[in-house]
C-alpha cells in the first residue's frame, strides 16, 4: 500500500519546484521608519518602541524602554507640551494619541513599583562635574553615570530641580513626584552636593580634578524693564514671586495682581497668584493672543480658571493700586506700535514676566567662551569653546523647555563619553519619516481620545492640588492601543496573509517576517495592505 | 481581554492577525500553521485575488472540517494555474471536472461519501464565474435543486480571464472586455444584461447562501466556516479582482476589493433558505469613481473624453444595491430581496 495522504492516489510533483520568484522585477523589503512622535521628541524618546510594550500590558518594559532616553518620564509626563502629539498621524484620523497620558502613568507606576534602573557599565575612571540639577543637569548626570562614569553634581540652591522645583508650580508637577525622579537618578551613585555655588569653572575643575564638565546653570535672572513707578507701588519679578511660593512664606498680593507679559512663566505666575488669594489676575501683554510665547494649552488652562488677559497693551507707568496700560496696534510687519490712547487697571501688585537671562559670572573671565544675545555658544557635541567643558539647557541657544533640556542633557553625555576616550560621538543616520500617506488607515478602528479627568475649574483656583489627573490602568492601555505604530512592524500578520503565493514567512512573536524571495512574485500587495507602511518595493537586482 | 479593548486596539478586528489577541480569535490565515490547500509556485498572475480567495476559502474550510475535504474545480485560471502536468499546488484531494460540469461532480463525490458512510468528509466544488453563471449553471442549479451535500464557491472575476478577458455573465456594465469593446456611444459591456449568480442562488432556496470579498478576510472565513455548519447545498460567491483583466495595478487586488463594497457595487450579504438574514454595512462609503478610476477597464469612462453620464448610471446601480440591502450604518428597515419575489 502506497503511503500517500488521505484520498490522494496519483504521485505528482508539487509546484513547490516552479520557482515563480524568477517573475520578480520589484523585491519588497522590510524597513522601519521614523514615526512623527519620535522625530518630533525633544528627548529623542522612541515613543513608538516603549507604546509597543505598553500595548500589551507589560508596563514595566515600556518603562524601561522610555527611561533609556529620559530619566524623568512622570515629570515630562506631566509639564511636557507634547511635540509628539502635535505631530502625531493619528490626528489625521480622530484625535492625537495622548502620549503624555501613558508617559505619566509609567512614570507614577515607576515609582509606586520601585522600578529602578542600574549602571551595567563597569567605572571608567573618569570623574564629570555636572553645574546645576534642572532637568538637563540631572539627565546628563543619569545618562554620563549609565555610561560608567562618576559624577558630581553642584547646585547653587538649598534642593536640587532647578527650575522644576522653583519655576513650575505644584499644582502642575506635585514636589513628591519631583522628589521621588531626583532620587532614582541620584541612587545611581551621583553625588549631589547641595548650596554649591560655582564661581569659576576652571578652578572646581582643577580642585575637583574632573575631567568634563558640564554646564547646565538655566536661565535664572528675570529681565527687568524700566517702568515709571510710584515708591509705594509693589512690583515683583516672576521667578522670585514663584520661587517664594514654594519655599518659605507666600508673597501677600492683595487682591488685584497685574501680570506683565505673554510667556509660560506669566500663565503660572497668573494662576499662582489666585492661588495665594487674588480675587482677580489680569495678563497684560502688549502682542496678540495668538504672538503669545506661552503654550497654547497652558493659556487654555489659564483662562479657564478665570485669569482675564488683556492682549495689545504695555505698562506705561505703576502707581499706588493703579497701573496705566497704552494700548497697542500691530503694524504691516506685525510689530505692536504705540497708539497714545491710556488706560487704568487697578492693581495691588505686579508680577514682572518678560524673560529671563543667564548668570554668566562663573565663565565671564573665560576668553575661550564665547556669549552671543545672552546664551553660551556650543558646537554640534554641545562642547564650549573650551576643550572638556560642555553646556546645554537653558543657556544654550534653544527653546527653553524642560523636554529639550533633557534632551541636551543626553547628548552631552554621549559627546562627553567620547571626548573622555578621544572620540566623537557617531551620530546615527535618521530612518525616513513615516509620514501619514504610506499607512493604509483602512485597518485602524475608530477610537475616541482618553479624556484625561480634570479637577474642577473652581476647585483649581483655591487650591495648589495637581490639576490634571493621570491615567488609570485600563485606559492607560486603551490610549496606548491607539497607537498606529507608524512605520514600525507590530506583526499585525496582514502580509502573511494577503500574499498570494504564501511567500511571507511568519517568524514568531516578536521577530516579525522575512520573505521568500524564492515565489515572491514581486506583486506588492503586501506593501498596500501594510496598515503602518513598513515595507518598501526595491527594484531587483539585475 | 473584553471585546471594547480589542475594538480599540491599533487595527481593531480588520487586519489578519492581532498580537494581542488570543489564539482563538486569530483568523485562520494568522495561523503558521495554516494549510495553505494552493501552496507556492502555482502560475497565477502577479496580485491574482482569485489565487488569494481559494486560499482564504480553503483553508477555512480545512480547519472546519478538520481537514477532510474533498474539492472538484471547474476549468478555469484557478484550475490551470494550479495544476500544469505534472505538478500540483493544491495540498488537498483535489480533482478536475470539465468546464461546465464541477457540481454535477461535486453531486457524485457526495452520493458515494453518503454511501460509503462517510458523513465526516465534506465536499467542496468551486469554479471561476464563467463556469459558474454561464457554463456550469445548469449543473449548479440541478445541485441546488436536489440538494446535494456541497459547498459551491465561485470566485468571481468578472470574465473569461483565462482564456483572454471575455465578457460572462458576470461581467459588470461598461467594462471593457476582449468582446466587449470600448468603442460607439455605449462603449464596453452593456447595461442592463448578465446575471446577479448570488440572488439566483437565494430563489434557489438552499440552505445557505452568501457573498464575501478577499478584502475582508474575518468576513470570508466566518461564512466559510458558517457554511460547514450546514448539510445540504451552499453558495458563495466571492469576489477576485484580476489585475490582467481589470487593467489595474497588482498591489492593488485586496484595495479594490475593499472598494467595491465601500461604494455599494459588491453588496455583501447571507440568505438562509430563501431569506436574507444579515448584511455587512458600509464603513466609509465612497462614490463609486474611486473603484472605476483605477481599472483600466473602466479607462474609457475618464479619458479621452470623460463620460460622466455613464458614471451616473453606475452610482445609480450602487445606490440601488446600497437600498436594496440595507447597506448603511442604521438602515436596517432595507428593502430586502427575499420579499420582492413575493
Amino acid at each position: 500500500m502506497m503511503q500517500k495522504p488521505f484520498a490522494i492516489t496519483l504521485d505528482v510533483g508539487s509546484s513547490l519546484a516552479n520557482k515563480t520568484g524568477s517573475w520578480r522585477v520589484e523585491r519588497p523589503v522590510y524597513v522601519d521608519r521614523m514615526p512623527p512622535c519620535n522625530d518630533g521628541c525633544p528627548a529623542g524618546e522612541n515613543i513608538q518602541g516603549w507604546l509597543y510594550h505598553a500595548e500589551e500590558g507589560d508596563y514595566e518594559a515600556a518603562w524601561r524602554g522610555l527611561v533609556e532616553d529620559n530619566p524623568l518620564p512622570a515629570i515630562c509626563g506631566r509639564v511636557c507640551y507634547h511635540p509628539c502629539e502635535t505631530a502625531c498621524n493619528r490626528a489625521k484620523l480622530d484625535e492625537a494619541v495622548g502620549i503624555h497620558g501613558v508617559e505619566r502613568f509609567l512614570g507614577d507606576r515607576a515609582i509606586s513599583q520601585g522600578w529602578h534602573v542600574t549602571v551595567d557599565r563597569p567605572p571608567s575612571g573618569k570623574r564629570v562635574l555636572v553645574v546645576g540639577s534642572g532637568p538637563t543637569g540631572l539627565s546628563a548626570a543619569y545618562h554620563l553615570a549609565l555610561l560608567g562614569h562618576a559624577v558630581t553634581i553642584y547646585e547653587a540652591a538649598p534642593a536640587p530641580g532647578g527650575m522644576m522645583r522653583y519655576g513650575i508650580p505644584k499644582y502642575r508637577l506635585p514636589r513628591d513626584v519631583l522628589d521621588a525622579e531626583i532620587e532614582a537618578i541620584c541612587s545611581l551613585g551621583i553625588r549631589l552636593e547641595l548650596e554649591h555655588p560655582v564661581g569659576d569653572v576652571v578652578e572646581e575643575m582643577q580642585d575637583g580634578s574632573y575631567d568634563a564638565v558640564f554646564l547646565a546653570l538655566g536661565a535664572q535672572l528675570s529681565k527687568r524693564a524700566y517702568i515709571p513707578a510710584a515708591d509705594s507701588a509693589r512690583i515683583l519679578d516672576a521667578l522670585s514671586f514663584l520661587a517664594s511660593s514654594e519655599d518659605g512664606e507666600p508673597p501677600r498680593v492683595g487682591r488685584r495682581v497685574v501680570v506683565y507679559g505673554g510667556g509660560n512663566t506669566a500663565m503660572d505666575s497668573a494662576r499662582t497668584a489666585q492661588r495665594l488669594g487674588a480675587t482677580e489676575a489680569v495678563v497684560v501683554y502688549r502682542r496678540t493672543r495668538a504672538q503669545m510665547p506661552a503654550h497654547p494649552v497652558e493659556v487654555e488652562e489659564t483662562l479657564a480658571e478665570g485669569v482675564k488677559m488683556t492682549w495689545l497693551s504695555t505698562i506705561s507707568r505703576v502707581e499706588d493700586g493703579k497701573i496705566v496700560i497704552e494700548k497697542m496696534v500691530l503694524d504691516e510687519t506685525g510689530f505692536p506700535q504705540p497708539t497714545g490712547e491710556f488706560e487704568t487697571l487697578e492693581a495691588d501688585t505686579v508680577v514682572l514676566a518678560l524673560g529671563q537671562d543667564t548668570d554668566m559670572s562663573a565663565i565671564a573671565h573665560m576668553g575661550d567662551m564665547s556669549v552671543r544675545d545672552g546664551v553660551l555658544q556650543v558646537d554640534d557635541d554641545m562642547m564650549t569653546g573650551h576643550p572638556g567643558i560642555f553646556a546645554g539647557g537653558d543657556m544654550v541657544p534653544a527653546e527653553r523647555t524642560v523636554t529639550i533640556g533633557i534632551g541636551h542633557g543626553k547628548k552631552a553625555a554621549h559627546s562627553i563619553d567620547a571626548w573622555l576616550r578621544g572620540e566623537r560621538h557617531a551620530t546615527v543616520a535618521r530612518h525616513e519619516l513615516a509620514t501619514f500617506d504610506r499607512l493604509n488607515t483602512w485597518y485602524y478602528s475608530d477610537a475616541p481620545k482618553t479624556v484625561q479627568p480634570e479637577l474642577e475649574g473652581i476647585r483649581r483656583r483655591s487650591t495648589f492640588d495637581e490639576v490634571v489627573g493621570g491615567l488609570e490602568a485600563d485606559n492607560a492601555l486603551f490610549e496606548a492601543r491607539r497607537c498606529l505604530s507608524c512605520g514600525n512592524c507590530f506583526e499585525c500578520d496582514n502580509c502573511f496573509g494577503v500574499c498570494p503565493d504564501n511567500a511571507v514567512v511568519k517568524l514568531g512573536p516578536g521577530l516579525r517576517y522575512s520573505f521568500d524571495y524564492d515565489y515572491c512574485k514581486g506583486c506588492g500587495m503586501c506593501v498596500t495592505e501594510c496598515p503602518c507602511g513598513a515595507i518598501v518595493m526595491e527594484p531587483e537586482r539585475v | 481581554m473584553d471585546d471594547q479593548q480589542v475594538k480599540f486596539y491599533q487595527v481593531g478586528s480588520f487586519a489578519v492577525g492581532n498580537r494581542l489577541l488570543d489564539g482563538g480569535k486569530h483568523t485562520v490565515q494568522a495561523d503558521r500553521a495554516r494549510s495553505n490547500s494552493l501552496t507556492s509556485g502555482h502560475r497565477a498572475c502577479q496580485g491574482c485575488g482569485e489565487a488569494l480567495g481559494a486560499r482564504y476559502a480553503l483553508d477555512a474550510a480545512m480547519r472546519a472540517t478538520e481537514g477532510r475535504l474533498i474539492a472538484a474545480n471547474a476549468t478555469g485560471c484557478l484550475e490551470v494555474f494550479s495544476t500544469p502536468y505534472p505538478e500540483t499546488s493544491w495540498q488537498i484531494p483535489w480533482l478536475h471536472s470539465l468546464f461546465g460540469n464541477a457540481p454535477a461532480i461535486a453531486t457524485g463525490m457526495a452520493a458515494a461519501l453518503k454511501v460509503k458512510g462517510r458523513s465526516d468528509i465534506r465536499v467542496v466544488s468551486q469554479a471561476g464565474d464563467g463556469g459558474t453563471v454561464d457554463i456550469g449553471f445548469g449543473c449548479l442549479s440541478g445541485m441546488f435543486e436536489r440538494n446535494d451535500d456541497v459547498l459551491f464557491i465561485c470566485y468571481d472575476n468578472e470574465a473569461y480571464m483565462n482564456t483572454g478577458v471575455q465578457r460572462s455573465g458576470a461581467t459588470p456594465p461598461a467594462a471593457r472586455t476582449a468582446t466587449t469593446e470600448a468603442v460607439g456611444a455605449e462603449p464596453g459591456n452593456v447595461f442592463g444584461q448578465g446575471k446577479n449568480m448570488p440572488l439566483l442562488a437565494v430563489a434557489h432556496e438552499i440552505p445557505y447562501v452568501a457573498t464575501a470579498t478577499v478584502a475582508e478576510l474575518h468576513d470570508l472565513e466566518r461564512k466559510v466556516e458558517k457554511a460547514m455548519s450546514f448539510r445540504g447545498a451552499r453558495y458563495i460567491h466571492i469576489l477576485v479582482p484580476c489585475p490582467l483583466g481589470w487593467g489595474s495595478a497588482t498591489s492593488d487586488t485586496v484595495r479594490l476589493a475593499r472598494l467595491a463594497c465601500e461604494t455599494g457595487v459588491f453588496p455583501l450579504f447571507e440568505a438562509e433558505n430563501g431569506e436574507i438574514t444579515a448584511t455587512s454595512k458600509i464603513r466609509h462609503q465612497v462614490p463609486v469613481e474611486e473603484y472605476l478610476r483605477p481599472q483600466g477597464r473602466y479607462k474609457h469612462l475618464f479619458t479621452p473624453t470623460p463620460r460622466p453620464e455613464i458614471l451616473k448610471k453606475i452610482q445609480q446601480l450602487a445606490d440601488r444595491n446600497i437600498a436594496r440591502f440595507g447597506l448603511l450604518a442604521g438602515s436596517d428597515e432595507a428593502e430586502l430581496v427575499g420579499a420582492e419575489g413575493s
